[in-house]
């Protein structure tokens, strides 16, 4: 509109008040309010990728404070025999099932071995043989004539293959076992078998049919084995009044005199339900201590989480509270703090570890000096994330207008300026639990740091006895690295998706 | 320019000092090793101990240390693991594995990960990008022993195609010896390729929706012209300090991957100084790798400067 136009005179009484009662106001938004947090929630949600690490990272972080819990097994439960064994589970080891059923392959098994292997199905009524997987046959020539030798790969169900052992055991002990036997059914102690019978082999319980001296079982016409256990009643170390086995017509004897004690041959899988009231389950088979890989895991996680956070935490703590003067004051302060900052992210972090541990682990403790070499140069990454953030707002007119009003540098500080920063912290805090993580594993894998004696056991400390037994044993050293690679992408993914929801500038150039 | 180098190398010895001041003291407050009393260095060492100035405040055995790496480059000599030996003549030893095994992991995979990250870039939002993406990602994110235990199981055991240690001895091109070193080679390799093409990825993808790119299809240059000389020369801004970064980072090596794969060389040694306590070892690691790490840091800053006119170092406002 022409602004020059010249209105003529209007005269006052056509003028009305559109209403002298009311007063107006703005009306109220009719739509939601959408805070920050709400808003990258929103925005968190739509990065499928980074929702579904959050839930993995959810599963592993409860799998890690309840294995110990659901498993039958403790720490302490470090089995002597069952070591760096693989994953049984009684349910599927009495179906002679290969998954979960201790399975174990051994190549290269020539019919004297496979005879051996009958012998411990024979005697204790459960069969190590799983399946065959492939026969070889390579043709020889024996005393002139030809003949084909067979030998096998065979799946062995570790636990059952192990058989009797020779066990040293007390007078108590001896009756003890004899009780359970009766009252479970259960054959613990099988009848002794002296080595003279078996050509002086000391070193294999599980012959107990003649044999000639190469440890090969003789057989007879038939095919059977030919027992050859003691009936010596003048050896027997104590009387015997329980469970006889199949064919004993109750001359056998069960143990011998050994120093004060008996020594007999005892069924280890039998021997073990007796100890430990129920039969081997380890889901994720057994570590090099003998652990339950189920539960180490689980202990070794549950630790390095707790740790990581903790670190997190003063990290934080330590690195926000410094940067903020840093980034507030600027000017002379921001350079002398700058210069600390300098000095120790300089130093290498295995040469501060190193330094700590010598130091301090003596007088504090291990764990608490391990934070201590965490914290020294952990906090900077975040004091310097925190100063940036501070130079970027203390310009805004917010901060100005408070400043006006009277508002204290504290009040300023941590009132006005640093919750426009949180979203950036929270998301560092979630990149730096997995950088904590891995480093503390790298430090226990390498031993410079031995955390076991307070944790019974970390992921590290795993790593590197199952990378000792990695080639006969590979699930020792396939679940902690699973979980370990597992949590590291799950966090970092997380960490990502979370630090594109809070940053702004991403906002709406999704699609 | 050149000021700002020079102020830059000048500030990052200070800070050198500094770091080696401190840790210095923190090395010398720690209780010394029992000498075996039979042995014939025993004395030797005990006089060496003595003309390291133990005893002494500790400011005069910095300055004494001082002296005499920079008047005679003496790092003093072995107290535990190579007993009676002069740590610096070791430590040289131990050099060349670990810069040969680098090496060779970086000239493989710095042209492959600028490749890939090359190959993301331009086919952005396809499955190509994505699994390219996805698998950074991951390799970045799985510590980097873990990928070698799954190298050292799979190619070392069960295809049996490489020995499980590097082979001993000091015949670096020998077949054999380059056949073992393929491992760690490849192990090293992983993370190096994953952080190429991560860092060329996103910076190639900013670059190519910039303007001057706009600009330079509407003067008339086709979409790989255009890439070739407008993107990826700036582009590379980022990506060539970070070669220089890890050439100057081959010299440290990977404390880890060394142990897993048995290399001879300085991670190794530095963990068994660690182990030992074997402490002037121990010094000189400390020295080797702070100074690795901050003359990366000053590198890798002032070759912004240098490759990118647009970047003014130090410059006044």
């Amino acid at each position: 509109m022409n602004s020059k136009t010249e209105f003529p005179k209007i005269p006052k009484e056509k003028f009305a008040f559109v209403s002298d009662k009311d007063i107006f106001l703005d009306e109220a938004p009719k739509t939601l309010a959408r805070g920050y947090f709400g808003d990258a929630l929103i925005r968190f949600k739509e990065n499928r990728s980074s929702v579904v690490a959050f839930w993995i990272l959810v599963f592993l972080v409860a799998f890690a404070f309840f294995a110990p819990v659901i498993s039958p097994y403790s720490l302490k439960d470090q089995d002597k025999i069952y070591t760096s064994f693989p994953a049984f589970v009684p349910f599927f080891a009495e179906r002679g099932m290969t998954f979960l059923g201790g399975a174990r392959v051994y190549d290269s098994q020539n019919d004297a071995s496979m005879l051996y292997w009958e012998g411990i199905a024979e005697e204790t009524d459960m069969d190590p043989v799983i399946d065959v997987i492939k026969t070889y046959e390579t043709p020889a020539k024996r005393r002139g004539e030809d003949i084909v030798r067979y030998t096998y790969d065979i799946r062995v169900n570790a636990y059952y293959a192990l058989g009797n052992v020779y066990k040293v055991l007390s007078y108590n002990e001896f009756d003890k076992i004899q009780a359970w036997q009766n009252e479970t059914g259960i054959q613990v102690i099988y009848p002794y078998v002296h080595p003279r019978d078996i050509r002086d082999i000391r070193n294999n319980p599980n012959l107990w049919y003649k044999v000639n001296e190469k440890g090969v079982a003789e057989v007879d016409e038939d095919g059977d084995f030919i027992p050859v256990y003691a009936t010596q009643k003048e050896d027997e170390g104590a009387p015997y009044d329980s469970l006889r086995i199949e064919g004993d017509d109750g001359s056998y004897i069960y143990s011998v005199k050994k120093s004060g004690a008996v020594q007999c041959r005892v069924n280890y899988y039998n021997y073990y339900r007796y100890q430990n009231g129920h039969e081997p389950f380890y889901l994720f088979g057994t570590s090099l201590l003998g652990m339950d890989m189920f539960c180490a895991i689980g202990m070794g996680a549950r630790f390095s989480l707790i740790f990581a956070a903790v670190v997190a935490l003063i990290n934080m703590t330590i690195g926000i509270f410094y940067g903020s003067v840093q980034g507030y004051y600027g000017g002379a302060v921001d350079m002398a703090l700058d210069r600390i900052c300098d000095i120790l992210s300089g130093v290498p972090f295995i040469i501060v570890a190193t330094l700590f541990q010598q130091h301090l682990a003596q007088k504090v403790g291990v764990v608490p000096s391990f934070i201590f070499a965490f914290v020294l140069t952990g906090w900077i990454g975040v004091a310097a994330l925190t100063r940036k953030q501070f130079y970027r707002f203390k310009g805004y007119e917010f901060v100005l207008a408070a400043r006006t009003l009277g508002a204290s540098d504290k009040r300023l500080m941590f009132k006005h300026i640093l919750p426009n920063a949180a979203g950036t912290l929270i998301t560092s805090c979630a990149l730096v639990i997995p950088a904590v993580i891995s480093s503390e594993t790298a430090l226990s894998y390498l031993g410079i740091v031995d955390l076991s004696s307070f944790a019974g056991t970390t992921l590290g400390t795993l790593l590197s006895q199952g990378n000792a037994s990695a080639t006969t044993a590979p699930h020792t050293i396939l679940w902690p690295s699973i979980f370990l690679g597992l949590l590291m992408i799950s966090f970092n993914l997380f960490g990502n998706g979370l630090r594109d929801a809070f940053n702004p500038a991403t906002r709406g150039t999704e699609n | 320019m050149v000021k700002y180098a020079i102020q830059r190398i000048i500030y990052m010895f200070l800070v050198f000092i500094v770091i080696m001041l401190m840790c210095f003291v923190l090395v010398r407050m720690l209780p010394l090793p029992v000498l075996p009393p039979e042995d014939p260095h025993t004395q030797v060492v005990r006089m060496r101990r003595e003309a390291m100035g133990y005893n002494e405040p500790y400011l005069v055995q910095f300055g004494l240390f001082v002296k005499n790496v920079v008047t005679k480059f003496d790092w003093g000599l072995s107290d535990k693991l190579y007993f009676g030996q002069d740590v610096w003549s070791i430590f040289k030893q131990k050099l060349p594995a670990t810069v040969i095994v680098n090496l060779y992991s970086i000239i493989f995979s710095i042209p492959i990960g600028i490749f890939l990250g090359i190959v993301a870039a331009l086919k952005k939002n396809t499955w190509v990008d994505y699994t390219i993406s996805t698998l950074t990602m991951v390799v970045i994110s799985v510590p980097s022993f873990v990928y070698a235990f799954l190298i050292q199981y799979v190619f070392c055991y069960k295809l049996q195609l490489f020995p499980f240690v590097m082979e001993a001895g000091e015949n670096w091109f020998s077949p054999a010896m380059i056949r073992s070193m393929v491992p760690a080679v490849l192990a090293l390799s992983f993370g190096v390729i994953a952080g190429f093409t991560r860092t060329t990825r996103a910076e190639l993808t900013e670059v190519l929706t910039s303007d001057y790119m706009l600009l330079a299809r509407v003067k008339g240059l086709t979409l790989p012209q255009a890439t070739l000389r407008h993107a990826l020369r700036n582009c590379f801004v980022v990506v060539v300090p970070q070669i220089f970064g890890e050439f100057l980072g081959i010299l440290a090596g990977s404390l880890i991957i060394e142990k897993i794969f048995a290399i001879p060389g300085v991670g190794s040694l530095t963990l068994n100084a660690i182990n030992g306590p074997d402490y002037n070892l121990f010094m000189l690691s400390t020295a080797f790798y702070t100074a690795i790490g901050l003359s990366a840091a000053v590198v890798v800053d002032i070759s912004y400067g240098f490759l990118d006119p647009r970047i003014r170092m130090g410059a006044v406002k």
